[in-house]
């Protein structure tokens, strides 16, 4: 038998030391959890980092309200079922505003209501350290971002003012007021994670697997009709169609792609031969060219 | 790769994965050798270009393209490119690829000398390092100096890819020319393998697919290589070492010890001692959520059980008992510099290896090594991404092993103390004897009984502020008062010290970085001969002040701040230094060329201004009497 650690035993292996090191070093962190596939995988990580222990930190979902109506639910079933202590904050200056992604675009619905609610529920409970589920293969500005990454008093990312990142030693230290976002499984690709979802038999949104939906067709891209907030344009219609989603948001803002992939063994050979990058389904990093850097210096994930 | 369209096809896929290894590599060499160039390469013969992106390429290609009609695949790694010139892309970026065999992932770094402490980033966590080199220029300094620092590194696997050989009409004399003077330039580096190369990353040519064009080359690939070189067997044999990050108490019948396999390898029934305490026990079981494991290796994130109930905490190690790390609390170690705010000898930080953490202080930078000649020369500071051999003590022993032989447990970084800034990166390369020789000598009698004897307290009041603040008058007269209630006391002036003890120093910030040094030093013997000591310095870093506080015991150290505006004390000018330093007769003046750093919290805050010598005084001795001092 071979000692070798394989890719995926590595990857593993670096995740749970990073949540073992913040556990260790930081009075009060949180993971960010978001629902999605990768958060799903950084969530059994943290299981794993301190079996036969619960984490021992919270764990919080930012609701923006446009949610899928299956993640909610999802959300809701995964922490009765694990047991785990989950916060969910919404804005609610955002709500009474009436802010939502149709009349206010995402650029301004996401700053206020993911953002702007973010900073709010980890300045409400002191949170020093947030874990949170973002890749470097992901986008540009990830691909220079540190594992543990410095946010000031502000809660914003100077890209030019990072840490050095050495070894596996990371700098903990931070001033009051200050804090860490870290990112354990910053060095998976989208691969590795729908690989490691299939070996580890993790639970995911059923949204991830393709299903006749009704979906409207709007600005290039396939958007499910959630619910009778989102009201048609003149000319536009919704029809079934068998779709899935490669990451999930506000539905609003994340686009379909036609598949007939409803396994995760056809989800894993769909993404051997796909020929689109995933964040090209989000409507939020189109917006505008380095819109991405731009959300992370004001305190975005 | 294939596409997986049948059951079976994919069951073989995921047996692959599970045999598939991560190799984390670094790419370095001067842009100008091709190194986008090749990475892009790489990236588009192991099909990780998706089509959107293939697209954005052509079109950024007939734009700004500079291969004519083929697609530039530097493009693909140059948009990061146009963010260099707002100074961003200094930093290492991280890349991922992978074929059936191997999972890559490629720190791709800046050349510049001036990014020399990022290149160190990418080094740190690489296995192998590709070294371009233009097969038309051969060995640069570039290439000298990122071979230095990739083996400064502990990187112990290069591959010498020489590009555009295609441009010297792929002549074997010049790839062989080049391997020579390579081979030789870095003979004392202790490169486990070294690969030399003949490739053209714009066309192909032995990099993922062997050369048609090179009929005396018999080498693997570059892909071929990365994918089949070996560099984990050396891990796994070292002896076994498993710095402990959390202990898991769940509940009073389970206490295990979380942590990564730094070396070596462990089965239940293993015997294993505590580091730092020599205090053995046996291993019981190897905890996962999975299971417990028959075995764990290296680089495996699991939790120990012991069979004895003994005291181990993060920080300290589990190891092999036949094959221990050492313990010290003095080493020597090579440090890279990381800080705009040079390294001075004689300063603390908190150092930090992967689970441990002290006070540590560098007391001697022995050299510098020139990173382009590897020269070692004298310095008295280290600047921004230089790099020094220093001697190095810590308030409490560390467990390690050189980093010669394990880069997890011999490595630290220095982090400021007031700022949390990581200034510097260091590997450890062996303890100072002295450390285990030299034991503090047990006095008989201690400092209390000789202040009880004087009947009083024993302290050292720091008199920190401007030249010119007023700092000796009020010390002067605080003396006369202590002599007057029948005190013992002694007065410590910075110009006195200067003429005797200190004559040898300058201004320097080296300097004046040791000349407070010395005089804390000299305080301390002070406080235990009984003495009330008074001392009165510019003392103009905060760095330093803290030093001192630190030599001495809680409470011992009283910050007094004379606090007289930069104005007031030049317009006095007692001694008409002022007036020579703002014509630039005198250098690194305080106040004028160099900064004096306020005490943020003083213990007693005399504002002079508007105010005689004798109501200070009266203000000091009331805050002296409120400290229980007089």
């Amino acid at each position: 038998m071979s000692q070798k650690l394989s890719h995926l035993k590595r990857l593993e292996a670096e995740a749970i030391h990073i949540f073992r090191e913040v556990a260790a070093s930081f009075e009060k962190p949180v993971m960010l959890y978001s629902i999605g596939k990768d958060s799903s995988v950084l969530l059994h990580l943290a299981l794993k980092a301190f079996y036969p222990a619960p984490p021992p930190f919270p764990f919080l979902h930012v609701d923006t309200t446009w949610k899928f109506q299956e993640m909610i639910q999802f959300r809701d079933e995964t922490a009765k079922r694990l047991g785990i202590d989950l916060i969910v904050h919404i804005n609610q200056d955002g709500v009474d505003q009436g802010i939502n992604p149709f009349e206010h675009g995402s650029n301004t619905h996401t700053h206020i209501m993911k953002t702007a609610a973010l900073r709010q529920a980890l300045d409400k409970y002191g949170f020093d350290a947030a874990f949170g589920g973002a890749r470097r293969d992901e986008e540009k500005s990830r691909a220079k971002e540190r594992i543990f990454s410095f946010r000031d008093a502000q809660h914003g990312w100077d890209p030019k003012n990072q840490r050095p990142e050495m070894w596996k030693i990371f700098n903990t230290r931070v001033a009051r007021g200050e804090s860490i976002r870290v990112f354990p499984i910053s060095n998976w690709t989208e691969l590795d994670i729908w690989q490691y979802i299939l070996l580890e038999d993790i639970p995911i949104v059923p949204l991830y697997f393709a299903k006749k939906r009704p979906v409207v067709e709007r600005d290039g891209m396939l958007i499910m009709k959630d619910d009778e907030r989102m009201k048609l344009n003149p000319g536009e219609e919704t029809r079934d169609e068998m779709v899935r989603f490669r990451t999930l948001g506000c539905y609003p803002l994340t686009g379909a792609i036609e598949s007939d992939a409803d396994t995760l063994e056809a989800i894993v050979s769909e993404m051997l031969i796909a020929r689109t990058s995933e964040r090209q389904g989000r409507l939020i990093d189109r917006d505008e060219a380095g819109s991405m850097e731009k959300k992370k210096r004001e305190g975005y994930f | 790769m294939n596409t997986l369209e049948t059951p079976v096809a994919l069951k073989s896929f995921l047996a692959e994965q599970e045999q598939k290894t991560l190799l984390r590599f670094l790419t370095c060499g001067s842009v100008d050798d091709g190194k986008s160039t090749l990475i892009g390469r790489l990236l588009y013969d192991t099909k990780l270009i998706y089509e959107d992106q293939l697209a954005a390429l052509e079109n950024e290609s007939r734009k700004w393209g500079t291969v004519g009609e083929d697609i530039d695949l530097a493009l693909l790694v140059d948009g990061l490119e146009a963010e260099r010139e707002q100074g961003i892309t200094i930093d290492v970026a991280y890349r991922f690829f992978s074929t059936s065999r191997r999972k890559f992932i490629v720190a791709d770094t800046p050349g510049h000398e001036q990014y020399t402490r990022n290149m160190a980033t990418g080094a740190s966590t690489a296995d192998l390092a590709v070294v371009l080199v233009d097969a038309r220029k051969g060995i640069l300094t570039q290439t000298r100096r990122h071979t230095f620092i990739a083996s400064l590194l502990g990187i112990r696997h290069i591959i010498v890819a020489i590009n555009k050989i295609d441009l010297v009409n792929y002549d074997r004399t010049i790839f062989d020319q080049i391997n020579e003077d390579f081979r030789a330039m870095s003979a004392d580096m202790n490169f486990a393998s070294i690969t030399p190369i003949p490739l053209s990353a714009r066309y192909g040519d032995n990099v993922t697919a062997p050369s048609p064009n090179m009929d005396w080359y018999n080498g693997p690939t570059l892909l071929g290589h990365l994918e089949t070189v070996d560099f984990e067997d050396e891990r796994l044999e070292s002896p076994f070492r498993f710095p402990v990050q959390y202990v898991l108490r769940p509940d009073l019948n389970f206490r295990g010890f979380a942590g990564t396999l730094a070396a070596g390898t462990v089965k239940p029934g293993d015997p294993v001692v505590v580091a730092k305490s020599g205090k053995p026990s046996t291993v019981k079981r190897i905890v996962t959520m999975d299971g417990d494991l028959d075995m764990a290796v290296e680089g495996q994130a699991v939790t120990l059980v012991l069979e004895d109930e003994i005291e181990v905490s993060r920080g300290n190690m589990l190891v092999a008992p036949a094959d221990r790390p050492e313990v010290a609390d003095q080493f020597a170690a090579n440090i890279v510099w990381f800080s705009e705010e040079p390294m001075l000898p004689g300063r603390q930080f908190i150092l930090r290896t992967e689970t441990d953490r002290a006070t540590v202080s560098i007391n001697d930078l022995r050299y510098r090594i020139d990173v382009n000649s590897f020269a070692h020369e004298a310095a008295k500071s280290l600047e921004l991404n230089e790099v020094g051999y220093c001697h190095l003590s810590a308030q409490s022993p560390i467990a390690f092993d050189p980093y010669a032989d394990n880069r997890a447990t011999g490595a630290f970084i220095l982090i400021d103390r007031l700022t949390n800034a990581t200034v510097g990166a260091g590997m450890i390369v062996h303890a100072l004897r002295r450390a285990s020789n030299v034991h503090w000598q047990a006095l008989d009698i201690g400092k209390k009984t000789k202040a009880d004897q004087k009947g009083q307290t024993a302290a050292v009041l720091w008199f920190t502020g401007l030249s010119g603040s007023g700092k000796s008058t009020i010390a002067n007269l605080l003396e006369k008062k202590l002599l007057v209630e029948g005190r013992h006391s002694t007065i410590l002036d910075g110009d006195n010290v200067r003429h005797g003890l200190n004559r040898d120093l300058g201004f320097t910030d080296e300097d004046r970085v040791e000349n407070i040094r010395r005089v804390g030093e000299v305080s301390k013997l002070m406080v235990d001969a009984g003495l009330i000591t008074l001392v009165s310095f510019i003392s103009p870093f905060r760095a330093e002040r803290q030093l001192v506080s630190d030599m001495l015991e809680e409470g011992e150290f009283v910050e007094i701040f004379v606090d007289t505006p930069f104005e007031e004390c030049a317009k006095r000018d007692p001694k008409g230094l002022y007036a020579k330093a703002l014509k630039g007769e005198i250098k690194n003046f305080t106040g004028v060329d160099s900064p004096y750093e306020a005490p943020e919290h003083p213990d007693i805050h005399l504002q002079t201004s508007g105010k005689s010598p004798e109501e200070l005084l009266e203000i000091l001795e009331n805050a002296l009497r409120a400290k229980g001092i007089l």
